[in-house]
């Protein structure tokens, strides 16, 4: 047997799993703690105020990095949901159905401090923009997928629905992510650039900013880890391994 | 205009939502493991 395909079976089996899952989530819960305090305390507290947006700049260090994880979170469910649909990996259900709930709290945190950034710059809480406008459409993509998963008896058969659902909805990244391009829109075009390399944002600004980058991929990470250690146990709650894991005896 | 309360309001929105999404499936899990001890202290008991 192949190393990849040996590392497949061993991703797909349960307790394998769950024991790596408990191994890797405190260690990624303890390193975005760590790293959200350092960021917000460099955002918030040491880096400069905008000399157009004022104070109301700090809030990019928590509505960036948010707004990022939303379309990140959802390219990542749709590949997990392909991959199971595909090769039926019962994990990668789990993982897909894991992160609908994640990324729809990172979408609605991108929403709302939007929508609080915006009302001082701005003049207004909302406006029907094409990039706020497909960031909402986002949202309900994320409830739509929850909502269908929770929606059959039978969770393999909720999950490949949801997977499905996932896989159409990509269509809406690259119009979340050109929409500043493509249309006049109020919302102001990337200030950082990731291809090219070129940043209009000062390097005062950038590090903290990228700190909560990283912060919130480890929140991500730890989160997706947690959950699927539940939803394990959930499924697997008459196997003997989650009775010893239950008694104390390993896991 | 004072940014303060809208800086605030965006930190305090973040800081709810995601430690809701954090506790979550802790209790989630706390609730599925009393279920199962709860059933295996049945199953001992009907044993005998």
């Amino acid at each position: 047997m192949s190393r990849v395909k040996k590392a497949f079976h061993q991703f797909g089996s349960p307790p394998w799993l769950f024991r790596f899952a408990g191994i890797l989530s405190p260690i990624l819960w303890v390193a975005c703690l760590g790293l959200t305090a350092w960021g917000l305390y460099w955002g918030v507290f040491l880096a400069p105020a905008d000399y157009l947006q004022g104070e109301s700049v700090r809030i990019m260090y928590i509505h960036v990095p948010a707004a990022w994880m939303s379309m990140m979170i959802y390219a990542l469910m749709a590949l997990f949901g392909f991959i199971a649909l595909v090769w039926h990996i019962r994990a990668t259900e789990i993982l897909a159905m894991a992160s609908a709930p994640i990324g729809a709290a990172f979408t609605l945190i991108a929403l709302i401090s939007g929508s609080l950034w915006g009302r001082p710059t701005w003049g207004t809480y909302w406006v029907w923009d094409a990039r706020l406008t497909s960031e909402l459409v986002l949202l309900f993509l994320y409830l739509g997928v929850m909502g269908l998963y929770n929606a059959f008896d039978e969770p393999r058969k909720g999950a490949r629905a949801a997977a499905l659902l996932a896989i159409v909805g990509v269509v809406n990244l690259p119009i979340i992510h050109f929409s500043v391009k493509w249309w006049n829109t109020l919302h102001q075009p990337a200030s950082i650039s990731v291809v090219g390399g070129s940043s209009s944002i000062d390097s005062s600004m950038l590090w903290p900013l990228l700190i909560m980058a990283v912060a919130t991929k480890l929140y991500y990470g730890a989160n997706l880890l947690t959950r699927t250690r539940v939803r394990l146990v959930e499924e697997n709650r008459n196997k003997r391994w989650v009775r010893d894991w239950i008694e104390g005896k390993k896991g | 205009m004072d940014h303060t309360p809208f800086i605030i309001g965006s930190y305090a929105a973040a800081a709810v939502i995601l430690g809701w999404c954090a506790l979550a499936p802790v209790l989630r899990m706390r609730k599925i493991r009393g279920e199962i001890n709860e059933q295996m202290r049945r199953e001992s008991a009907r044993k005998g």
